[in-house]
């Protein structure tokens, strides 16, 4: 094949490439962003290891205990228009009218009190990075119960949460009309997803995306909470590959006591306080070899679906669960990090 | 106005005057018609029929039902003497077809007209009512024709009750709603009659709005009755515009109108399923990539594209406190539900609501003129977010399991290529996604589209782009199909086409208004010629792939025949010659249109380069867009190469050299005369049919007599077609005729 050269172009004008395009609107802005990260590694070779922030200190603990310990579905949502603070209140009311509009169409329904339903907005204070990111909300689903006499505060339907934790390089694009809460993360019937996400997108003009985590991704899960200091092991580190095969896929489980996953990644890791690409690598690459003495089967020929430690677990669907509490930052940092990533 | 603009205008009504599945890219849409004939069949009777399988089996059905319908419309025949058996025979086709694939809205209409017209008995009427079950959708019209009927009492009281039943559970499939709702004052008459009230109940709280709320809460205080029915119309009159309805309803109700659907149960579900598209193939055993959950993706809406819808809402949830005055006249600003024409769009362009979700415009042409020319970053910037993230999640080999919705994406792409070629302008959202996906892309999946969207990138730094394009488009290209190949020589002929047309106008627009790109044009231009050097490296190296194609070939000289009209047509300081390795193929080609093309582009050049000069010496400046006198020698040098050839019969002299003794060796005797105009391989054909023509005197020898004849060879040649090579031969005249022997 001839080498591709461009000869001397005709017009003998003289630019240099960057002299193109000076003030650019912000979408062309933007794309030189994509092209930048389109033309490179995706993600960076190096990353932090999740620390305790100080700004986690005034979260409402009984709202991060609620966050801890359940199963949360993925979503990454491109930015709020004209979404309000201040208007939380209103918006509980016009979901919740809008809920029961859906559940009950073709039927005739009263528009007033008589729900039995209940729709709350609440922020999460503090649940943030940095200053500049935006509150974090809360949105809860609760039955009503029919009785008077009973507890009127029901049982939680359906949860979800907006969060943006370091979300510098999405909040940097994008002026004051936008509200920029990449990560969205739901919990409850998926029927209820489905109205309150199109709800969302009717009011806010925003767009829900799954958000799944592929196997590059887990792996980095994996290093990074292992390298984590947690004072007490609530639970063994687990992975789960799958081998795809008919007519059912094989998973093979491997769970590794944490402490012994500590020693593995102490021994690999250099830099204090971050996390480089060939360490995960090596980390992942040992517990490769490891297996492969024992049962003579390559683990890098299948692939990693699921990473269980004791800061969170995550699964390939892009369903995530975080147990623990010091670390809840950390962790959403990351996803948060994927999410704009998919929404970029 | 320059005469670029009138070249845009002109091209941009071929443009959107074609067809709906050839924009720009014909050859590569090829197999896209064919596809799309084949569908034909099945899609006459049902839309778009999703299962292929009973296809003769439906065209057998297809004729019976035309027949019946056409009994139908004719009305009964008195004299007939199994009219019985007829007209059940008929019904019963009807019936099976309707609850099997629906009926096509031409069909209802006609049946829906007969059914309450009164022609038939009341059964009949009743059995036609019952299965009047959409394919698809219910045109407006009809309903409004049928209501029509309603007025001249022909049809009994149980027909007319079953026909609000009809058209209560039929609701969400009729097409359109303005008309219907001007009617909305003789449904609220209706009411008045007991044993429609129920349904017309049930229907009105369907079709009211906030104006009707207003305008009929009034009346309806003298219904008292407090039936459910009216409760729940009251209640919802109540909703609207509470401080005008005093009455107090009961709580506690949920249920107020009988089940009108009961009837079409089934079919309704049929109706949604065949709107909703194909079922899903068998999953897949899958590899690699990670699993992406099933798709939840098209939550509510049964399209990608979001319902046009103004953005009240949002603004009603800001003002708590508001009167109902503000609530029913929005004063100031103007409804997107009424925007019908340029002329409106232009009043009001001030205070247009706009949409509640942006991916709304893209439906709308008169909303895709505001979005061209607002620059108000909000709104590009939601239309942007949503055309990403849509494309992303529609993106069949994007995501693994995606694959069952390939008609839907590819519908998804016409669309967003429709509105490119309609604004002549790409959207970065789609540039966005082609760094993302090309790498990923098979070349095969949504062809056509695909390479549509690359010829609709917007103009940027070629440099830039190469890398995370096409580097990959290159691959592609080389490891593809002839096919393929030339696909991707028209897109990028088309690439060209529309860089030029913006830039050309963007030069000369620059005083007026701000261009988006601050570019230098010497910057600009450097881009659009590393563009055609590209172009010409994967030309020349397809050309050897494909051991000289004609075909190919034909392609390749189509986008010189952009290239070399550069300055004249765009009035863009450019002028890049196309490489040896495509010149020397097309003048040693064997195909006369090639070198006929080759003749044209050469003249086209050669007025481009005169145009040039002349412009260099009037202007006597020295402007920085001068050509180099590199280009000046290039040109001269072909141009010698092929008077030689074709003309002089000095071949290998001074275009091409070639040692003598290695041309001595090849055993040709005659190899000087060989390539000439009368030798040219390519004419052969036209020689022998000159030669059959003309009954020429025997040779005599004298060159007078020769010239005659080579001049009467060219005046054959230039009546069969060959224009380039008339043009050609007549813009190089000046060259010594004499020397031709």
């Amino acid at each position: 094949m001839d080498s591709y050269d461009v000869p001397e172009s005709t017009p003998s004008a003289s630019s240099r490439p960057e002299d193109y395009f000076v003030g650019a609107t912000p979408l062309q802005k933007r794309l030189e962003s994509i092209r930048k990260q389109t033309s490179f590694i995706p993600t960076p070779p190096r990353r932090k290891i999740p620390q305790c922030s100080q700004l986690q200190e005034d979260v409402d603990p009984q709202k991060v205990a609620f966050l801890l310990h359940k199963q949360w579905t993925l979503y990454s949502l491109t930015p709020l228009y004209k979404f309000s603070y201040s208007n939380l209140k209103e918006y509980s009311r016009l979901l919740n009218a809008f809920i029961v509009a859906e559940k009950q169409k073709g039927l005739a329904v009263e528009v007033g009190e008589d729900f039995n339903i209940k729709v709350i907005f609440s922020t999460l204070l503090g649940m943030k990075g940095t200053q500049r990111d935006p509150e974090a909300f809360l949105v809860q689903i609760l039955s009503k119960s029919q009785l008077p006499s009973e507890n009127r505060e029901g049982k939680v339907l359906w949860t979800g949460w907006f969060c943006c934790i370091f979300g510098d390089s999405l909040l940097e694009t994008v002026s004051e009309d936008f509200t920029c809460l990449p990560l969205f993360l739901a919990n409850g019937a998926e029927s209820n997803t489905a109205i309150i996400g199109t709800w969302f997108q009717k009011t806010f003009d925003c767009y829900f995306s799954p958000l799944a985590i592929n196997a590059f991704n887990l792996s980095w899960m994996a290093a990074m909470w292992t390298a984590c200091k947690v004072d007490h092991y609530v639970a063994t580190t687990e992975f789960l590959w799958s081998v795809p095969c008919s007519p059912q896929s094989l998973d093979i489980s491997y769970a590794i006591h944490p402490e012994d996953a500590k020693a593995l990644w102490d021994s690999i890791h250099k830099t204090p306080g971050e996390v480089t690409q060939e360490e995960v690598d090596l980390f992942m690459d040992c517990l490769y070899s490891h297996f492969h003495r024992h049962f003579k089967i390559h683990l890098s020929a299948t692939r990693l679906v699921r990473v269980s430690t004791s800061v969170a677990s995550a699964h390939t669907d892009g369903k995530i669960k975080i147990l623990c509490h010091k670390y809840l930052i950390g962790v959403l940092a990351y996803l948060t990090e994927l999410a704009v990533f998919q929404i970029e | 106005m320059s005469p670029q603009k009138r070249v845009k205008n002109v091209k941009a009504q071929n443009r959107t005057s074609q067809g709906s599945n050839s924009f720009q890219t014909t050859l590569s849409a090829w197999k896209v018609k064919q596809g799309a004939s084949n569908s034909k069949n099945i899609s006459k009777h049902g839309q778009n029929n999703p299962v292929g399988d009973y296809e003769h089996a439906d065209d057998q059905a297809e004729d019976a039902l035309q027949m019946a319908v056409g009994y139908f419309e004719k009305g009964p025949i008195k004299t007939s003497q199994n009219k019985d058996k007829t007209l059940e025979k008929h019904l019963k086709t009807v019936e099976n077809v309707a609850w099997k694939n629906g009926l096509a809205s031409e069909e209802i209409d006609i049946l829906l007209n007969i059914a309450l017209s009164g022609k038939f008995g009341n059964a009949v009427n009743t059995r036609i009512l019952k299965c009047m079950i959409p394919a698809t959708v219910i045109s407006q019209d009809s309903v409004v024709k049928a209501v029509s009927w309603l007025c001249v009492d022909k049809c009994s009281g149980s027909t007319k009750v079953l026909f609000y039943r009809w058209l209560v559970a039929m609701f969400d499939f009729i097409d359109r709603k303005e008309q219907i709702n001007l009617l909305y004052g003789f449904f609220f008459a209706s009411l008045q009659d007991d044993a429609l009230c129920p349904y017309v109940c049930h229907l009105l709280y369907l079709l009211t709005k906030k104006e009707n709320g207003e305008i009929e809460n009034g009346k309806l205080i003298l219904f008292q009755g407090m039936q459910p029915h009216l409760q729940a119309l009251l209640s919802l009159y109540k909703f609207f515009a509470p401080a005008l309805i005093s009455v107090s309803l009961p709580v506690r109700k949920k249920i107020y109108f009988k089940n009108s659907e009961n009837l079409w149960k089934m079919a309704l579900l049929a109706v949604k399923q065949r709107n909703r598209g194909p079922s899903p193939e068998p999953l897949k055993l899958m590899l690699g990539q990670a699993n992406v959950r099933p798709l939840k993706r098209k939550w509510n809406s049964l399209s990608v594209i979001p319902v046009l819808n103004s953005s009240s809402y949002t603004k009603e949830c800001g003002k708590k406190e508001m009167s109902l005055y503000d609530c029913l006249n929005r004063s100031g600003s103007f409804p997107l539900e009424q925007l019908k024409s340029f002329p409106q769009l232009l009043q009001n362009i001030h205070c247009l609501e706009l949409p509640s979700q942006m991916g709304s415009v893209l439906n709308n042409s008169l909303l895709l003129h505001y979005i061209n020319c607002v620059r108000d970053e909000p709104v590009l910037l939601r239309f942007y977010y949503w055309l990403s993230q849509t494309l992303q999640e529609e993106c069949i080999w994007y995501k693994v399991n995606n694959y069952e919705h390939g008609k839907e994406f590819t519908n998804f792409l016409d669309t967003i290529i429709r509105a490119e070629c309609f604004l002549q302008e790409g959207f970065y959202s789609c540039e966005a996604f082609l760094y993302k996906s090309l790498p990923l892309w098979d070349g095969l999946c949504c062809r056509s589209q695909f390479l549509q969207l690359v010829s609709w990138i917007p103009f940027s730094s070629f440099s830039e782009v190469k890398p995370l394009l096409f580097d990959h488009l290159a691959q592609l290209f080389f490891t593809s199909t002839i096919y393929f190949k030339c696909s991707v020589l028209q897109s990028l002929k088309e690439l060209l086409q529309n860089w030029l047309l913006w830039l050309s106008m963007d030069i000369h627009m620059k005083p007026v208004t701000d261009s988006p790109l601050e570019t230098t044009l010497g910057g600009s231009m450097n881009s659009v010629s590393k563009l055609i050097h590209y172009v010409g490296w994967l030309s020349t190296t397809a050309v050897r792939l494909e051991s000289n194609s004609t075909f190919l070939l034909h392609f390749i000289l189509d986008f010189y025949e952009k290239v070399c009209d550069i300055y004249i047509n765009y009035n863009l300081p450019l002028v890049v010659l196309f490489p040896p390795g495509i010149f020397y193929s097309a003048l040693l080609s064997l195909d006369s249109s090639i070198l006929n093309q080759l003749c044209f582009i050469m003249h086209r050049y050669r007025k481009n380069l005169t145009a040039a000069k002349k412009n260099e010496l009037v202007q006597k400046t020295k402007s920085e867009f001068n050509f180099s006198s590199k280009t000046y020698q290039e040109f001269n040098h072909y141009l010698t190469s092929m008077v030689g050839c074709l003309w002089t019969s000095k071949p290998f002299g001074k275009g091409i050299y070639i040692d003598p003794e290695i041309l001595e060796k090849t055993g040709v005797t005659e190899y000087k005369n060989s390539l000439n105009v009368i030798h040219h391989p390519s004419f052969l054909s036209y020689a022998v049919s000159f030669l059959m023509l003309q009954t020429l005197p025997r040779e005599r020898g004298g060159n007078r007599e020769k010239g005659k004849k080579w001049s009467w060879y060219l005046d054959y040649l230039f009546s069969q077609g060959l224009q380039g090579l008339k043009l050609f031969i007549r813009s190089t005249e000046g060259i010594n005729y004499n020397n031709q022997y």
